[in-house]
């Protein structure tokens, strides 16, 4: 029976369709986990089924996870939760007592004593004191509300519904969101969906990617003309880029921010990975006090942390959280509701968390192990970090700038004008024409530059430099090769 | 209709948590704890977690138990399995965006074998941290902000209060479709043709919400309402979005869930190839009750590639689900066998639990029946009981001059007298001028029974009050 004939009605199409569905979700992109990371697992596929390549494995050095790469847990996190998760094994002699008392006080504050229960939406009381507490500690005392803490799924999820509650309005008045140019795709993924103006401010490649406040100026007073600029949003340490901000720059960016009354949005995932000398994380709450009550009171601010970076790595349980500052009361009510909707963080990253903010002290018997595995893990990726920029900065037609902190490497590449022609041909974006080159030929996977933004007619890649340091000596090595072999082979 | 009391929302809640600090610190009250069923919180309510499943994740997360001989053999070799299949062999690590290959696959396979052999396709499944998570994910993709007139989404009354929620965020409208209390909160097709027809000049209508087993209403659907809701769909170009959280919460006689896809299989053409279906399901409910762990997944049927493209990328932004809810997952659809030295526990504690919900429906369904201005339904599925009140009207006068809807102040009163915590019945939707309060029926039987014997009390208290 044909269709046609069912009913006498007409032929049925599809109710979604690229015509029909929402055009904000159309204009989303995330380059760290995009097309070129669907090739690589393609190959990896085919490596698999005893396809040859002249190489045996993909060295998948695009996405900022370390224990991908190799690199161990915390003992002692992980003894916590594996307590919370069995709590049978609390009277497993072979755990540490410092570890049992842990998780005793976090299965306390789950509901019926166990992790599968659900908390309430802004996390569990206890562990946001927690948070409070290391805060407080971490910014030499200046008062932190438990109440203004959001523990949330990854600091990617708070980054969103922040984003969330303060993009509104139609036309010219829709909200413009500033950040950084190069910067993390979630933000320009996010503010596609959500339908904001992203507003370009570039960072200064010739000084370390440093921020100039006049830069600023620039693209805050161009986009003005079409949309209604509310908020700023700053990744210190750096991503892709890892310069870590000096404590002026903290300082006159809030000036900034509190002039031209924007919202501050301070990702600060990566602020216990600092390597440079002569460099030190400054936190935005901490600066923003240390300026005074004319500016602590005044200027709103979120905070973002997360327990996928630093020396703990554990992308894979989506711990984090917000700390809000100096928000408007009926828009925390909004916030609380926005938050509910999916119910809770799991309780698992929350319980991380805690651990996080409140590690093994000196007095205590986890100290020293947890002490060494943590000294052990900053000073690996500090040794990396240096020698990435120095072997980079080797090869002709690369120039790095140093990776002052984070987990990334976002060097210079000057191609060829007969590479940029060629990538044309095949309508692709040179930088993603070279790592797709450096896929198929070496089978090290990076991200291209243009997944971040960059100025016009430069071209970048992003490389973690998350792998063990003898494979980053190889793949350093692998990618100085290829780019002499490209740059002849284009000439 | 939701958007009305902003205010109460939550308050509820926060005075149970308060009630309950209070009596932590020792303060007299006339109960010694709050019994707190206002969620599907199994663990909460103190049901216990699966042994299976947590000594495998304890040993995913703390890799040298697997050589703990503590441990049976086939949780060792399980854990090391799903580390196997972990990057780096850590559960810290991202995973793919759609979830672990193998845990996806995992996910078809139960899938077809739940559905009587009618294969299910792992690249149209996506796992993510919660079923609300993909839900509102899938909304996303359906609503159009800009569009004029506004985009709409049938959704059932009652209906829990998250998807509700999800819809109204994203800018889209809900078209409300009452469901039967007398015929046991059946799904009508009538109905849903009445919704559509009143949607005409105020929205687009292009989703169709289902519930099946139902939230908060306990109704299972047979397989002719299936079909005729697929029907329907077909017939209004409507998408259909069916939330089968419960699918293993099933006690009514002559109940049996039927999933949407399987029907929509079997029905052939031409509603098999082209009818568009995304389907929930979660590990916080069922047997395992892992809420806290965050894991659900959606299998997306008839999808336009292109748009599949898009929701890839969609999912890709929000990195991955919870490892050790992937793993939980797994759990789930591939539990242990016959022969498996875990396989007796495993079905005991299975069968437990099962026993006490059966146990339970039936107590519940009895007490409140058996109460003056108390009724519900039998409960054929799900976890909830919705039960009408018959509020006096010197009741819903109080109610008024509190400023409150006459079930929250039904609610707030057994809270601070009964120590119960339940949800009140606006919260979901309902006929106006009916009442009704919702709660949980997954409770070990010692603390349902303490649950009646204080909603009797209680009740009857407070209707020789008011009446």
């Amino acid at each position: 029976m044909s269709q046609q004939a069912v009913n006498g009605v007409a032929h049925r199409g599809r109710v979604l369709t690229l015509d029909s569905m929402n055009p904000n979700v159309k204009r989303v992109e995330y380059a760290v986990r995009g097309p070129i990371v669907q090739r690589a697992v393609q190959i990896e596929k085919e490596l698999k089924e005893g396809v040859k390549k002249p190489f045996t494995e993909v060295i998948k050095a695009n996405i900022g996870d370390a224990h991908a790469m190799g690199q161990k847990p915390i003992t002692f996190f992980r003894q916590v939760l594996a307590l919370c998760s069995y709590p049978a094994l609390l009277e497993d002699s072979k755990f540490p007592e410092d570890a049992k008392k842990r998780a005793q006080r976090i299965l306390e504050a789950c509901g019926g004593h166990s992790i599968g229960a659900y908390s309430t939406s802004q996390g569990i009381e206890c562990i946001r004191q927690d948070v409070a507490r290391y805060i407080e500690k971490r910014d030499g005392g200046i008062p932190s509300n438990p109440d203004n803490i959001y523990l949330s799924t990854g600091a990617s999820d708070a980054i969103v519904t922040i984003l969330k509650l303060l993009v509104c309005g139609e036309g010219r008045d829709r909200t413009g969101v500033m950040i950084s140019i190069p910067q993390y795709p979630l933000y320009s993924a996010a503010l596609a969906d959500l339908g904001a103006v992203q507003i370009n401010y570039y960072l200064d490649e010739d000084n370390c990617w440093s921020l100039n406040i006049t830069e600023l100026r620039r693209a805050l007073n161009a986009a003005r003309e079409h949309c209604n600029p509310r908020v700023l949003c700053i990744i210190n340490p750096g991503n892709p880029t890892g310069q870590v901000q000096s404590r002026q720059c903290i300082e006159d960016v809030i000036q900034f921010a509190k002039e031209e009354h924007l919202f501050l949005m301070a990702d600060e995932v990566y602020q216990d990975n600092v390597y440079a000398e002569g460099c030190q994380f400054h936190s935005f709450k901490k600066v923003l006090f240390e300026m005074g009550p004319e500016y602590s009171n005044t200027v709103e601010m979120a905070s973002f942390h997360s327990t996928s970076k630093c020396y703990m790595g554990e992308c894979g349980f989506r711990g984090g959280y917000v700390e809000v500052i100096n928000l408007d009361p009926e828009v925390k009510a909004q916030l609380i509701k926005l938050v509910s909707v999916r119910l809770c963080p799991p309780v698992p990253g929350q319980a991380l968390l805690d651990l996080v903010v409140n590690p093994p002290q000196p007095d205590e018997p986890s100290y020293a192990t947890f002490m060494k595995e943590r000294t052990a893990v900053l000073s690996a990726l500090a040794e990396k970090a240096r020698l990435t920029e120095q072997i980079f900065n080797t090869v002709p037609g690369i120039t790095c700038n140093p990776v002052q902190g984070a987990m990334y490497t976002f060097p210079r590449i000057t191609l060829p004008q007969k590479a940029i022609d060629k990538a044309k041909e095949l309508g692709l974006v040179p930088d993603m024409f070279y790592c797709m080159r450096l896929l198929e030929e070496d089978g090290i996977c990076l991200v291209p530059g243009s997944g971040f933004g960059q100025r016009e007619g430069t071209y970048h890649f992003r490389m973690t430099i998350l792998p063990p340091t003898d494979k980053l000596k190889v793949v350093l090595q692998k990618i100085r090769e290829f780019h002499l072999r490209f740059t002849q082979e284009f000439s | 209709m939701w958007n009305m009391k902003q205010l109460e929302y939550g308050a509820l809640a926060r005075r149970a948590n308060q009630i309950k600090d209070e009596l932590r610190q020792g303060v007299r009250r006339p109960y010694k704890e709050v019994i707190d069923v206002f969620q599907g919180d199994l663990h909460r309510a103190g049901m216990k977690p699966l042994t299976f499943v947590r000594q495998i994740l304890a040993a995913c997360v703390y890799p040298p138990l697997i050589n703990s001989n503590n441990l049976p053999l086939d949780v060792r070799q399980r854990a090391q399995e799903e580390l196997g299949r972990c990057v780096g062999g850590s559960v810290g690590s991202y995973s793919a965006v759609a979830g672990i290959p193998e845990i996806v696959h995992s996910i078809s396979e139960f899938i077809k074998r739940r559905d009587g052999g009618i294969p299910s396709h792992p690249e149209n499944i996506y796992i993510s941290p919660g079923s609300q998570w993909s839900i509102s994910n899938i909304l996303n993709v359906l609503v159009n902000r800009e569009a004029s007139p506004r985009t709409g989404v049938l959704i059932p009354v009652p209906c829990h209060h998250k998807t509700v929620l999800s819809i109204t965020q994203l800018g889209a409208v809900t078209v409300p479709y009452y469901l039967s209390e007398e015929q046991g909160w059946a799904l009508q097709v009538e109905e849903l043709q009445r919704a559509l027809e009143s949607a005409k000049g105020v929205c687009n209508p292009v989703a169709l919400y289902v519930i099946n087993p139902g939230n908060p209403a306990g109704y299972v659907q047979s397989q002719k309402s299936v079909q005729e809701v697929i029907r329907f769909a077909w017939e209004k170009r409507l998408f259909l979005l069916a939330d089968e959280l419960y699918q293993d919460c099933v006690y009514g006689e002559n109940c049996e869930f039927v999933s949407y896809k399987r029907t929509l299989s079997e029905m052939g053409p031409p509603f098999s190839g082209t009818v568009e279906l995304a389907s929930f399901h979660s590990v916080s409910k069922g047997f395992l009750g892992e809420c806290g762990l965050r894991a659900g997944y959606v299998e997306l049927v008839n999808l336009d590639p292109a748009v599949m493209k898009h929701i890839h990328t969609l999912f890709s932004k929000d990195s991955c689900a919870p490892v050790l809810g992937q793993i939980a997952l797994d759990l789930m659809t591939d539990p242990p066998k016959p022969g498996d030295p875990s396989y007796p526990l495993y079905k005991q504690e299975i069968e437990h639990i099962r026993a006490v919900l059966v146990h339970n429906v039936k107590r519940v369904h009895e007490v409140i029946n058996s109460l003056p201005g108390f009724s519900c339904p039998p409960i054929e599925g799900g976890l909830f009981v919705f039960p009408r009140l018959n509020l006096t009207p010197k009741a819903i006068q109080k109610a008024k001059e509190l400023g409150l809807q006459p079930d929250t102040f039904y609610c707030t009163r057994l809270l601070e007298e009964g120590g119960v915590f339940t949800g009140p019945g606006w919260e979901y939707g309902q006929k106006e001028g009916t009442y009704h309060i919702r709660f949980c029926i997954a409770a070990p039987q010692d603390v349902m029974e303490e649950l009646l014997r204080c909603l009797s009390s209680f009740h009857m208290t407070f209707m020789k009050d008011f009446s």
